[in-house]
């Protein structure tokens, strides 16, 4: 497909309707408008789709995901040992999510979460996944070159730090449960889930503690 | 498919760029394309593995150029052909072909929670007996299929453990191609990067953990 490569980094200004519109816009536009007229999909329904991943679904759900395993040991439990039903407990599941597996940094092991074939990642706790997780960069590297990636992220590892990438080849989603920080303990779920960064559950960054105002 | 899709161990394809604040769509028209995409698979006509090997399907170097929505609706596109649900004639016109009949989409707004909350569920129940256990040593098979596949290049004829053992999945290189779904067992394999990579470039006490299906495994 002969691809314009510039006009998708200026989209930006979509909004303004100041620049003509992409030869993409163009083509997508006629491509839904087609389908619409053949009744093969329904306007509406779109809509409801990219309202969901827009505004409805994201990162904050994993969020209150990890904030509630770091305040009770019990649903850690349960994370840990059914990751799927655990997170469906606090209403989180689906497409992309169906079968979830969450995987625990501690003192010890730093995991990472790639897809070096695609772009496969837990959707209904982390939402759509960022350009960087889907180019050719990160999926190269991730499981060649693990530290040096996490370096590019400004994360250090000890050299005694044990680090495990796990490549989402099949059905199965992945995600991170950060090392909860020191300096938190009499923090609510709430707040402890503020802390908590899309980066942090794919394994890139770790969770920082709380900067004292 | 020893495509360029199957990057893992590559090098020199440049920085990783994160965007700061980044929007969850770049444009309307990205937006509107995962949409049309999730829309249009919910006449049934392709499954998953099917779309992933129709995007990774793409020329080369047109994947490595292309934006990755800009691969989904190509993606999209030759699904829709090969299945028939719109005509060459009808893309390039943009019109519904002349007698064509107006159906009725099987996705209505009011079915998208329900349909995005079910997901598709990769497992079946338990059509075949695991050969191998958790702690097992198993060895991938060198295999490089012109179709889809799901065993990374750079995991291809090496040995690792059996770290668990995730149930009967539907097999993507078979159900890619329309031969059905021949569910088997899926395991999760640990490879130590030593073993990947040679002792020299390992660089670091790193493991890879892969889910593969039993297709992909002999004993080691």
């Amino acid at each position: 497909m002969p691809a314009d490569r510039e006009h998708h980094h200026h989209d930006h200004d979509y909004d303004h309707g100041q620049e003509p519109p992409s030869d993409m816009a163009l083509r997508v536009k006629a491509l839904e408008s087609l389908l619409v007229e053949k009744g093969l999909v329904d306007a509406a329904a779109l809509d409801a789709i990219v309202e969901t991943y827009e505004h409805k679904v994201g990162p904050r759900n994993g969020a209150r995901v990890v904030a509630r395993a770091w305040s009770d040991p019990a649903y850690k439990a349960r994370l840990l040992h059914d990751a799927t039903a655990a997170i469906a407990e606090l209403g989180y599941g689906g497409r992309q999510g169906e079968h979830m597996i969450v995987v625990e940094n501690t003192a010890e092991i730093h995991n990472l979460i790639v897809c070096t074939l695609c772009s496969c990642y837990p959707w209904p706790v982390l939402g759509l996944p960022p350009v960087w997780y889907k180019s050719a960069p990160y999926r190269s590297r991730a499981v060649i070159d693990p530290r040096g990636v996490l370096a590019e992220f400004g994360l250090a590892l000890e050299d005694d730090v044990e680090l495990r990438v796990w490549d989402s080849t099949a059905e199965v989603r992945y995600l991170v449960l950060p090392q909860r920080p020191a300096g938190t303990e009499a923090m609510s779920e709430e707040q402890l889930a503020d802390l908590v960064s899309r980066d942090a559950m794919i394994g890139v960054a770790i969770v920082k503690p709380p900067v004292r105002s | 498919m020893n495509g360029v899709h199957d990057m893992g161990g590559m090098h020199g394809l440049g920085p990783i760029a994160p965007e700061a604040d980044e929007p969850v769509f770049h444009a309307r028209w990205e937006a509107r394309v995962l949409a049309l995409t999730l829309a249009a698979g919910a006449w049934g006509r392709w499954n998953i593995d099917a779309a992933r090997h129709a995007r990774e399907s793409t020329p080369g170097a047109e994947y490595l150029r292309m934006s990755y929505y800009e691969i989904w609706f190509a993606g999209l596109v030759k699904l829709m052909l090969k299945t028939g649900l719109v005509s060459r004639g009808e893309i390039a016109s943009g019109r519904p072909a002349a007698g064509a009949t107006k159906s009725m989409p099987p996705l209505t707004a009011e079915k998208v929670a329900g349909t995005l909350a079910r997901g598709g569920p990769a497992t079946r129940g338990g059509t075949r007996a695991p050969q191998f256990a958790q702690g097992d040593r198993v060895r991938t098979r060198n295999i490089n299929p012109t179709g889809h596949t799901r065993l990374p290049r750079y995991a291809r004829n090496h040995v690792g453990a059996v770290t668990r053992v995730h149930g009967c999945h539907v097999f993507p290189d078979a159900n890619a191609h329309g031969l059905g779904e021949q569910p088997q067992p899926l395991y999760q394999v640990r490879f130590e990067a030593r073993e990947l990579w040679g002792e020299k470039d390992a660089r670091g006490k790193n493991a890879v953990h892969i889910d593969l299906w039993e297709d992909y495994l002999e004993p080691a």
